[in-house]
């Protein structure tokens, strides 16, 4: 079948649909089989979907290597074929697939290794052993959709998976569906995977009308056949497919005004939020807008629009998460400014910039939210060892929320491997060098710079942010001493766990390799996909200035939480010193509850509204109950009354009641005396007679 | 020569007590006899005519009629030996089951 065509032998590309069936195999296995399998066994089958998956994308991506990066196309079957529509499942390996194949299969891969781990404890903990297999055929699923995203040919086959991971996303979420994130019984959790789906919907509707006019501008939604026609068309129609679009990558990638949903989301467990809420699902928005360069391109202010939502995405999320206590919270609020990074740079034009930082970040982000899970299970730990320790006093005592910074304090005693890949996340994060995410967020800067000033300064100002808040939180959760006893107790997490973050913190430190000033590899690698990607001067002023910020920001974080530790129960000493701003920095800048007065307790009254007085009132009480119960009823009973009793019964009635007067008056006759018979019948020869006699 | 209207005048007589006697008498044996009476006050009739016209056919039905009477009075005695044994009587008037 699939291998048997292959055109170039020795290449691989035939093998490209196997980066979805492998995931797809995985999920089988474990769905049909899993509930007789072990964790072990599950957790194997699953990493090894994922790992072959890897593979092939490895062997596509030297295959294309060695056919100077053309892009090609596998076709695997019909799909859609109405009039000039024409649709195939078919799967497009370039440059720029490519590399989001190797990511997503690569740091998937790696996630799925530590979620054996993870999962192992969290469901302990969460008391359902049962939904181990369950996360692993959602994870699975999630790596087959997001390869249908990435490998997709048109628009729409890139739509499904946007689609699948967006079902992905809301299942995992919603993991743990009948609790809240302390384990509580509540719907908080299922509530985050509606919000977070609902927030795409707003974004999908907009993917739809970018998808639609492209349809009804090209005729088509395959990729090369639309770009090829973007020099004749008008350039409304190209903004409004863009600025569409940039509604779809808002829902996606979380950028304002759509974000909202990425902070609930990490409702998920921790895997989750480093796979799909960090490192790939949410970097889907990035990858739609630099496959799209060519449209994009040809509209200079769709391209500003896209980099300005970028970077006042990226600095409104980092001074939120400065305000953030919850531990991946603070993360979250990060991603979504690091998104804000990237959606700046694809939007300036600088698409290699910003896949540069997509690659990066995926490796040092999805570092950071499995550091923290394993953070957040190393105090679980400890917490259960206490409650053992000094016997079960469950129900009445408060509950302890294994995320909260002011919980813990001091942990690098108790988990050393923890604390120091942690420190490579974060000094990838804050953009140290040498580390990946300073080579990546200076491309992002120095093309800003150029071309761009007003977002350099906003994602500067974004960049100082970042370094600030993670220096807050590695000076929160590893320094100072313990504030509380769980803290004391906190243990080191197993190496099925560590293992895969130690490969990560080398890709943390090493990626920026991708693409080095001078060398520029991934420059090269993608120029074959995206039209006119350059490869911007490296500029000592950009890199030194945002170094000099990152580093101003983490010892201004020491200043205030290094020298000295907060004490357990301290309010956050920002707060006295920026008082109002930082209790918006805390509450989110009351978006949730602004979008709650304006939108969400708008729609309950109208859909109070429809419910009550349109649906009830009218529609029931008046409409069914009034006019049509009433006019039925006396349609029936009219019929009743006056047809059916006093017609057609009458009718009925009145025959039987004839038939029986007359045999009434008949039956006298036959009396059953012989003699009276034989006395008719004399009667009756005697009549005859007559009648023949006189006649 | 008696004149044949005498023959007739019998035969109607006979006739007429016979089907007097099926109508008035209750006793099934006599509403029998009766019934006999007035075949052969049709026999009379019968020959009657058959003496006058000169016919022989007259008198060849009247051995028609002897021979139903006779298959007449075997199956009617035997219904009437059967309706004894089961009612314990042959009063016709209390034979009116078959009554409307």
């Amino acid at each position: 079948m699939i291998l048997s065509e292959a055109a170039n032998p020795g290449l691989f590309f035939n093998l490209v649909p196997w980066i979805v069936f492998f995931p797809v195999i995985g999920l089988l296995i474990n769905l049909i089989f899993g509930r007789r399998m072990s964790e072990k066994a599950i957790g194997t089958v699953a990493s090894l979907a994922s790992g072959l998956a890897f593979v092939v994308s490895v062997l596509l991506a030297y295959s294309l290597s060695a056919v100077q990066g053309h892009a090609q196309t596998v076709y695997l079957a019909e799909w859609i074929h109405i009039g000039t529509l024409q649709l195939d499942w078919t799967f497009r390996v370039d440059t720029l697939s490519a590399v989001m194949m190797l990511v997503v299969s690569g740091v998937g891969t790696l996630i799925h290794i530590y979620a054996i781990g993870y999962m192992h404890e969290d469901v302990r903990f969460k008391n359902d052993v049962g939904r181990f297999r369950r996360f692993f055929v959602f994870l699975n699923l999630f790596i087959a959709m997001m390869m249908i995203l990435v490998s997709g040919d048109s628009y729409l086959m890139l739509f499904v998976g946007w689609e699948g991971v967006g079902l992905c996303s809301f299942l995992l979420i919603g993991f743990w569906y009948d609790m809240d994130t302390l384990a509580r019984p509540s719907t908080a959790n299922a509530d985050a995977g509606k919000k977070a789906f609902i927030a795409n919907r707003v974004g999908d509707f907009g993917f739809l009308l970018a998808i639609f006019t492209t349809f009804w501008a090209f005729g088509s939604l395959q990729f090369d056949t639309v770009f090829s026609q973007v020099e004749h068309a008008p350039a409304a129609v190209i903004t409004a497919i863009t600025l569409f679009m940039l509604i779809g990558v808002a829902g996606k990638s979380a950028q304002v005004p759509l974000y909202v949903w990425l902070p609930d989301a990490m409702a998920g467990p921790t895997p989750v939020s480093a796979l799909i809420h960090a490192a790939t699902m949410v970097t889907a928005g990035v990858y739609l807008v630099a496959r799209s360069a060519p449209l994009y391109s040809a509209v200079h202010g769709a391209q500003y629009i896209v980099a300005m939502v970028g970077a006042v995405t990226a600095l409104f999320a980092a001074t939120i998460a400065v305000g953030q206590y919850d531990i991946k919270k603070v993360l979250a609020y990060s991603t979504i400014s690091q998104l804000g990074f990237m959606v700046a740079a694809v939007g300036m034009g600088a698409f290699v910039a910003g896949m540069f930082h997509l690659v990066t970040h995926a490796f040092f982000k999805a570092l950071l939210f499995l550091s923290a899970g394993s953070i957040i299970l190393g105090m679980e730990r400890g917490h259960h060892h206490l409650a053992h320790g000094h016997g079960e006093h469950d129900g009445d005592e408060e509950v302890f929320d294994p995320g909260d910074m002011r919980n813990m304090g001091n942990l690098r005693k108790r988990m050393p491997v923890t604390f120091w890949l942690y420190m490579v996340g974060t000094l990838a994060l804050a953009g140290i060098f040498p580390f990946a995410g300073f080579w990546s967020k200076d491309e992002i800067l120095l093309d800003a710079k150029l071309h761009f000033p007003g977002v350099y300064t906003l994602l500067a100002i974004a960049a100082f942010l970042t370094a600030f808040y993670m220096g807050r939180q590695i000076w929160m959760v590893f320094f100072g001493q313990e504030r509380t006893e769980v803290a004391e107790h906190a243990e080191e997490s197993p190496p099925v766990m560590t293992v895969p973050l130690m490969v990560l913190a080398a890709l943390s430190l090493l990626g920026g390799a991708l693409n080095l000033p001078g060398v520029y590899t991934l420059t090269r690698w993608l120029e074959h996909t995206i039209e006119g990607a350059e490869a911007g001067e490296f500029s000592f002023m950009v890199a030194g200035v945002s170094t000099a910020l990152a580093l101003l920001a983490i010892f201004i974080s020491w200043l205030l939480y290094g020298r000295k530790p907060l004490a357990a129960g301290q309010p956050d000493p920002l707060k006295k010193m920026l008082g109002p701003i930082f209790t918006g920095m805390e509450n989110k800048w009351f978006v949730d509850e602004g979008y709650k007065a304006v939108f969400i307790d708008r729609y309950n009254d109208l859909a109070y509204f429809l419910a009550q007085t349109l649906d009830w009132k009218f529609w029931h009480d008046w409409l069914h109950e009034q006019v049509i119960f009433r006019a039925f009823k006396g349609l029936t009973r009219f019929l009743a009354d006056p047809v059916d009793l006093g017609f057609i019964d009458a009718i009925a009635n009145g025959l039987a009641n004839k038939t029986k007067q007359a045999s009434a008056s008949l039956r006298r006759i036959q009396n059953g005396f012989v003699r009276s018979y034989a006395l008719s019948v004399l009667l009756g020869v005697v009549t005859i007679l007559g009648y023949l006699l006189f006649k | 020569m008696v004149p044949v209207s005498y023959y007739l005048t019998l035969s109607a007589v006979l006739f007429t007590i016979g089907a007097l006697g099926v109508l008035i008498r209750r006793n099934a044996l006599i509403i029998f006899m009766s019934v006999e009476l007035m075949l052969n006050a049709a026999n009379v009739a019968f020959v009657a005519f058959a003496s006058v016209y000169e016919v022989l056919s007259g008198q060849i039905f009247v051995f028609f009629v002897m021979t139903v009477a006779a298959a007449e009075v075997a199956v009617g005695l035997a219904l009437i030996v059967a309706i004894f044994r089961t009612k314990h009587s042959i009063d016709v008037d209390q034979l009116n089951n078959l009554k409307g």
